[in-house]
C-alpha cells in the first residue's frame, strides 16, 4: 500500500513535461547577478569590492548570523559594482555583479567525476563544512541547512527524511537528479545521517516517478539503514509536515517544529549539494533548474550557475513563447511571479514556469457557494471559506483561534474554489498581521 | 522584450471549475427525472416547468438591475436550478399564476433579500413550495392523473391515502390493497409531485452528481437511512399500525429532498460529520411529521428546519486540524 498524508490535499495535473530531459550544462552568461539575500534570515555580508577578480566558488559574501548562510562566486571574472537589484519578491535587494571572464575555479574544489563513497568524517567536520559551502534547503524554502542539523536542547532527532516528492506539477529537477546522481544523493544522505547521529534515513518518492524509485531504491541496497518509501501522489506532499506525516505516520502538533517527532526533512537537492561540499569541497553556486511552461518550446533541465538572469534560461529552452503571462520562479502552486526576465536565479529557485495566457486565466470572482471544497483540500485542516471573510473584516483575534498560524500556503483552496475566489491572498494578510500581532505580544 | 508580464500571487493554476458547471451538473442531473413528469403528466408539466424557469430567471434578473442596481448577470445557472426544483416540487395540475408566485417568493424573499446566491440560509425552491402549500393549500394538494399509471383512478398520492386511511382506522393490511406496489413506487406510476414520482430516475441523477464529484453520499444516505431506521422501528412495534420502512423511503419527496433539495451546497453544513448530523436530523424530522403531523409529507418542512440549523452546525462540527488534539 502507497503511503499519503491523511488530510485534504489536491490532484492537479503534473505537467511533468521535462521528465525525460537529461540535466544539460547552460552556458555561461556575461554577467552575473548574485544577490546576498539568497537564504530565510539574515542577508550575508559582502567581502569583495569593485575591482576585485575573483574566481569560481570563491567567497563573496559571509554569513551574518547563525540563521545566514555563505555566498561564494559561480563564476570567475571581476567585481563589476555593488548595487540594490530588485529580485523574485518585487523588492531592490543587494547584489554583487560580476564581468564573466573565463571558467577558472578554485584549486581546492575537486571538479574529477570520480565517486567517492568511502571516508571517515564525523560529525562536527560534516557540519563545518555544510556552513563553509552555504547549503540551504534547495526545495525553495532556502532554510540554512546547518540549523536543521542542530536541534534545540532537550531534543533528539531519530530520523533523517529526505524529501524527493516534488509534488508540485511541471517541475522535473529533483525527478532528474535522482536518476542522474542518485549515487551522490545516497552518499549525501550518509554524510546527513551522520552529522545528525541519526540511524535511519528514508528517501519519500512519489509514485509518478517510477524510474526514480526503482533507480534509488536499487543504489540504496548497499545502505542497510536507509530505505525508500514510495509515496501516493498528491499535493503538498512535499510540505515538511506532510511528508513527515506520510513516511513516519506522525503528525507534527500545531505550533511546533518537525523536531519535536524527531524527524529532520531535507529534499534531494540539498543532500546533493551536501555531497559536493563534503566531498568535493565545492560551495553552493550551481543548482539543477527545471525550465518549463505548455508553450515552452524545448522544456528542459539545465544546471545554472546561480545568478544567471532568468531570461538566459528561457532563451535556452527555445526563446519567450509569444503568449505568456506570467514568468514564475518555483513551481505553479507556490512560485512567484516575476516583474522582469533580468532577475537572477538563487539558491532556492528549482524551476522557471512560463504560464501562458489561457492557464494564467482567471474568471471573474463570485460568491462564495460553500461547497466546502477549500474545507476538503486543505492539507491542515483549516476553514479557509470561514478565514477569507475574517481577514476581509479585520478580524485577527478570530483568525488567530481559527489556527491561521498553521496556513502553510500551499493555494490548495484557491486552485480548488469553483468561484474563482482568492482565497489564499487573504489567508497570506492574515497569517502576516496575525504574525505580527503575536511576536508584538512578547 | 516588449511583453508586459501579469503579477500575481500564488497560485498560478486553477483547477477550472465553476459556480456555473457545478449548476449545470445538477441540471443534468435533474433531467431524466424531468423528462419522465412530461411523459406521465403531459402539457401541464411541461408549461409548469417553463413557467417556474422563467419566472424564476425574470425575477432574478429584474431584482438584479432595479433594486439591487448591480450586473444582472444570471449566467451563474443557479436561478434556473431553482426553477427547475421549485416546478419539481409542485403538483403538475397548479394554476401557471401560482407558480409565478412561488418563483417570486423563492428567488424575491429566499434568495435575493439576502444577498444572492450563497449568502441565502433557507433553500430557495423549498421556500417557495412551503410559502404555497400553506397558503394555497388546496390547490396545492390536487394532483393530476398519472397517464402511466395502470390504475388511474386517483391522483391522490400514496402518503395521503395512508394518512387518511390510518386517521379513519382502517387496519394497514387493507390500505396497502389501495396502494400502488413497489415496483410502480419505484418506476414512478404513481400521483404526486412532478418531480418526487420516480425514485430510480432520482437514483440515477444521484449516481450522476457523485460520479461528478459534485456531492457526497453523506446528507442523502443519512436522510434515507435514518427515515429507514425510525420507520422501521415504529413498524416493529406496532405493524397494524404503521406501513413498512421501504414504503416510506420510496413514496412522498424522500427521494427528490434527499438526493436534491437538502444537498443544496449552500444551505447545508461543510463538514462531512455535519452533514451527517444534519441529513438525521432532517429524517427525524420528517419522521415525526408524516406520523404524528397534521400534513401527510414532512420532508420539506425537516429541510427547511435543518436549514436553521446549519450555521450552528458549522460552529459546532469543525474539521480535524492537523497536529491538533486527537
Amino acid at each position: 500500500m502507497l503511503r499519503t498524508f491523511k488530510i485534504g490535499g489536491i490532484h492537479p495535473a503534473a505537467n511533468k513535461l521535462s521528465a525525460n530531459k537529461e540535466i544539460e550544462n547552460l552556458p555561461l552568461p556575461d554577467s552575473i547577478t548574485i544577490l546576498v539575500a539568497q537564504h530565510i534570515g539574515a542577508p550575508s555580508k559582502v567581502i569583495v569590492s569593485k575591482g576585485d577578480k575573483i574566481k569560481v566558488g570563491q567567497l563573496v559574501a559571509t554569513s551574518a548570523g547563525f540563521v545566514s548562510a555563505n555566498i561564494h562566486s559561480s563564476v570567475s571574472g571581476t567585481v563589476s559594482k555593488i548595487e540594490m537589484v530588485t529580485d523574485s519578491s518585487g523588492y531592490k535587494k543587494e547584489a554583487i555583479i560580476i564581468n564573466v571572464e573565463g571558467d577558472e575555479w578554485d584549486e581546492s574544489i575537486d571538479r574529477s567525476p570520480k565517486i567517492v563513497a568511502n571516508f571517515d568524517f564525523d560529525a562536527k567536520y560534516i557540519s563545518n563544512k555544510i556552513v563553509s559551502c552555504g547549503i540551504v534547503g534547495l526545495g525553495g524554502a532556502t532554510f540554512p541547512t546547518h540549523v536543521k542539523l542542530m536541534p534545540p536542547s532537550g531534543m533528539k532527532a531519530k530520523v533523517l527524511i529526505i524529501n524527493g516528492a516534488e509534488c508540485e506539477p511541471y517541475l522535473t529537477a529533483d525527478h532528474r537528479l535522482m536518476l542522474e546522481k542518485g549515487e551522490e544523493i545516497l552518499i549525501g544522505t550518509k554524510l546527513l545521517m551522520i552529522a545528525l547521529g541519526v540511524e535511519k534515513a528514508v528517501i519519500g518518492i512519489e509514485n509518478n516517478k517510477p524510474d526514480a524509485i526503482s533507480n534509488i531504491t536499487k543504489l540504496s541496497e548497499k545502505y542497510n539503514d536507509i530505505t525508500v518509501c514510495a509515496l501516493k501522489v498528491k499535493y503538498p506532499q512535499g510540505g515538511e509536515k506532510q511528508l513527515i506525516k506520510a513516511v513516519t505516520g506522525n503528525e507534527v502538533p500545531s505550533g511546533s517544529l518537525p523536531i519535536s517527532v524527531g524527524a529532520v526533512v531535507n529534499n534531494v537537492g540539498t543532500t546533493f549539494a551536501v555531497y559536493e561540499a563534503v566531498i568535493k569541497n565545492k560551495p553552493l553556486f550551481e543548482r539543477v533548474i527545471t525550465v518549463t511552461g505548455k508553450s515552452v518550446k524545448n522544456p528542459s533541465n539545465f544546471l545554472v550557475r546561480l545568478g544567471t538572469p532568468v531570461g538566459n534560461l528561457i532563451e535556452a529552452a527555445g526563446g519567450m513563447p509569444n503568449d505568456v503571462a506570467k514568468v514564475v520562479m518555483g513551481g505553479p502552486m507556490m512560485g512567484k511571479s516575476l516583474t522582469s526576465v533580468d532577475i537572477p536565479v538563487s539558491k532556492g529557485t528549482s524551476g522557471i514556469l512560463v504560464v501562458n495566457e489561457k492557464e494564467g486565466h482567471r474568471n471573474e470572482i463570485e460568491n462564495c457557494i460553500r461547497c466546502g471544497r477549500c474545507i476538503e483540500a486543505c492539507p491542515m485542516g483549516l476553514e479557509p471559506y470561514l478565514l477569507m471573510p475574517l481577514a476581509e473584516n479585520k478580524r485577527w483575534d478570530d483568525m488567530e483561534s481559527l489556527h491561521i498560524m498553521d496556513c502553510i500556503e500551499c493555494g490548495s483552496c484557491t486552485y480548488t474554489c469553483p468561484a474563482n475566489r482568492p482565497i489564499l491572498d487573504y489567508l497570506r494578510l492574515g497569517k502576516s498581521t496575525v504574525g505580527t500581532i503575536i511576536r508584538n505580544r512578547k | 522584450m516588449s511583453k508586459i508580464l501579469t503579477i500575481s500571487p500564488s497560485p498560478h493554476i486553477h483547477q477550472e471549475s465553476s459556480v456555473s458547471k457545478i449548476m449545470q451538473s445538477v441540471i443534468i442531473a435533474l433531467i431524466p427525472a424531468l423528462i419522465w413528469s412530461f411523459f406521465v403528466f403531459g402539457l401541464p408539466a411541461v408549461l409548469t416547468t417553463l413557467v417556474s424557469v422563467i419566472a424564476c430567471v425574470g425575477f432574478e434578473w429584474l431584482i438584479k438591475k432595479y433594486l439591487l442596481k448591480v450586473n444582472p448577470s444570471v449566467s451563474d445557472g443557479s436561478a434556473v436550478l431553482t426553477g427547475i426544483l421549485l416546478a419539481m416540487n409542485l403538483p403538475a395540475s397548479l394554476p401557471l399564476w401560482i407558480v409565478i408566485i412561488g418563483a417570486l417568493i423563492a428567488i424575491g424573499v429566499a434568495k435575493m433579500s439576502f444577498g444572492g446566491l450563497g449568502n441565502n440560509p433557507f433553500n430557495p425552491a423549498l421556500v417557495g413550495r412551503v410559502f404555497l402549500l400553506i397558503s394555497f393549500p388546496v390547490q396545492m394538494t390536487t394532483w393530476p392523473i398519472n397517464n402511466n399509471a395502470v390504475d388511474a383512478t386517483t391522483g391522490a398520492t400514496p402518503l395521503a391515502l395512508i394518512k387518511a386511511g390510518l386517521k379513519s382506522g382502517t387496519p394497514v393490511s387493507d390500505i396497502m390493497k389501495e396502494l400502488p406496489t413497489y415496483s410502480d413506487l419505484f418506476i414512478g406510476n404513481i400521483g404526486g409531485s412532478l418531480g418526487e414520482i420516480s425514485v430510480v430516475l432520482l437514483l440515477i441523477g444521484f449516481i450522476f452528481m457523485l460520479f461528478k464529484k459534485i456531492i457526497s453520499w453523506h446528507i442523502p444516505v443519512s436522510v434515507i437511512g435514518s427515515i429507514f431506521i425510525f420507520t422501521g422501528i415504529l413498524w416493529l412495534i406496532n405493524p397494524d399500525q404503521n406501513i413498512n420502512p421501504v414504503y416510506h423511503i420510496l413514496t412522498g419527496g424522500v427521494m427528490l429532498g434527499a438526493i436534491f433539495m437538502a444537498t443544496d451546497m449552500v444551505t447545508s453544513p461543510m463538514s462531512k460529520l455535519g452533514q451527517l448530523i444534519f441529513g438525521v436530523g432532517i429524517g427525524v424530522i420528517t419522521v415525526c411529521i408524516r406520523i404524528w403531523g397534521a400534513y401527510p409529507e414532512g420532508i420539506s418542512f425537516a429541510i427547511l428546519i435543518m436549514n436553521a440549523f446549519t450555521p450552528l452546525i458549522n460552529k459546532f462540527v469543525k474539521p480535524k486540524l492537523f497536529g491538533g488534539k486527537q
